[in-house]
C-alpha cells in the first residue's frame, strides 16, 4: 500500500503544474469558429421577417409591432446558443459570436431591442413588409453611380 | 454595495453546496470539471461542502422544478447568513427552453433573490470561473442590454439625395 501511494506520489510530481492561471492570466482554450456564443444582431441588415421567432426553441424572441416600427426584442437569459435563429436568417442578421464570459448580477441585461421600420400597409397603416428593396438601392447605390466613382 | 459586503464577509474562502434544481447534469459536471485541478477553482478557496449548514454559497442548476421548489427554499434557509445565491446555466437564469412549462417555475428568481447568474447552456468552465471571478471582485461585468435602431428610410433619402448632389 505505502508503494502504491509513492507510485501515487511520483505520477503526481512527474506531471508538474497543469493548473490554468485563467480568471488572472490567459484563457487555456480560446473558443474556435466553431464555438456559438451571445448572438450579435445587425440591425441595418434584418429585414422583421420573423423567421428567427419561430425556429427560436426557447421563444425568447418577441416581436410588436407599433405603426409603421416593428420592434423586436430578444430576451438572452433563457437563450440556449443552439444557433437555429442564425442559421435560418435570410439576410444573415444575427450571428453567433465567441463571447461567452456572460456572469452578471442582473438577468436582465442579457436583453437585445431593435427597432425597425418597415414598409406600412396604405390603408390600415400596419407593417407588413421590409422597407422597400428600392430604399436598399439607395443605401447600396445603382450601377451608373458606381461606375462613375 | 453588494461587492463591499461581500468583500467584508467573505474574506478568506467559499464554501459551496450544490444543488440540482431539474438540471440535465450538462451544468453539474462543468462544475466539476471547474473543480478540478486543471481550471482549479479552489485556490480562491472554494470547496465543496455536503451539507447547506456549511455552506456560504448555494449552486443552483436546473430550471426550478414545481417539485423541488419547497425542498430548495428549505436549503436556503439552511444556509447561515451571509450567504450568496449562484445560477448556474441558463435553465435558473431564465428558464431556458422550460420557462412556461407547467412542470417548472421557470427560472430560480422567482424562487429565490440570485445573486449571479451564469448563464450558459452549459455555460464553459471558463464562463463559471469569470463568473466566481466577478463575485470576488477580480473581474468586472461585460454584458449590458442594447438597444438598436434601424436608420429611418427618410433619413436614408436625405443622405442618398445629398450624394447625389455632391456627385452632380
Amino acid at each position: 500500500m505505502f508503494m502504491s501511494k509513492l507510485k501515487e506520489a511520483l505520477i503526481c510530481l512527474k506531471a508538474g503544474r497543469v493548473t490554468a492561471a485563467f480568471p488572472l492570466g490567459p484563457e487555456p482554450h480560446p473558443p474556435g469558429d466553431w464555438y456559438r456564443g451571445k448572438i450579435a444582431v445587425d440591425v441595418e441588415k434584418c429585414i422583421g421577417c420573423g423567421g428567427c421567432a419561430n425556429v427560436c426553441p426557447a421563444r425568447l424572441i418577441e416581436i410588436t409591432d407599433d405603426g409603421p416600427q416593428r420592434i423586436i426584442e430578444y430576451f438572452l437569459k433563457r437563450c440556449t446558443y443552439c444557433g437555429r435563429c442564425a442559421e435560418v436568417c435570410p439576410e444573415d442578421a444575427i450571428a453567433m459570436t465567441r463571447e461567452y464570459q456572460l456572469a452578471t448580477n442582473l438577468n436582465d441585461d442579457l436583453y437585445i431591442r431593435t427597432e425597425l421600420y418597415m414598409g406600412p400597409c396604405g390603408r390600415c397603416g400596419r407593417c407588413f413588409k421590409p422597407a422597400s428593396p428600392l430604399d436598399k438601392m439607395m443605401v447600396t447605390g445603382f450601377r451608373n453611380q458606381s461606375e462613375g466613382k | 454595495m453588494l461587492k463591499k459586503l461581500c468583500a467584508k464577509a467573505f474574506p478568506k474562502s467559499l464554501w459551496v453546496y450544490h444543488v440540482n434544481a431539474g438540471a440535465c447534469n450538462g451544468c453539474d459536471i462543468e462544475v466539476i470539471n471547474v473543480l478540478t485541478p486543471y481550471y482549479d477553482a479552489e485556490r480562491f478557496g472554494i470547496k465543496l461542502v455536503g451539507s447547506p449548514r456549511h455552506a456560504d454559497v448555494l449552486l443552483v442548476s436546473g430550471p426550478v422544478t414545481r417539485q423541488i421548489a419547497p425542498a430548495l427554499r428549505r436549503v436556503y434557509e439552511a444556509v447561515p447568513n451571509p450567504k450568496l445565491v449562484f445560477a448556474i446555466g441558463s435553465c435558473p437564469t431564465g428558464g431556458n427552453v422550460f420557462f412556461d412549462s407547467y412542470a417548472t417555475l421557470g427560472g430560480l428568481d422567482t424562487v429565490l433573490p440570485v445573486d449571479y447568474f451564469i448563464p450558459g447552456c452549459p455555460p464553459r468552465p471558463e464562463a463559471i470561473l469569470y463568473g466566481v471571478a466577478v463575485a470576488l471582485g477580480l473581474a468586472s461585468k461585460k454584458v449590458a442590454p442594447i438597444t438598436m435602431t434601424q436608420s429611418h428610410p427618410e433619413e436614408i433619402l436625405k443622405k442618398f439625395e445629398q450624394a447625389q448632389r455632391e456627385y452632380k
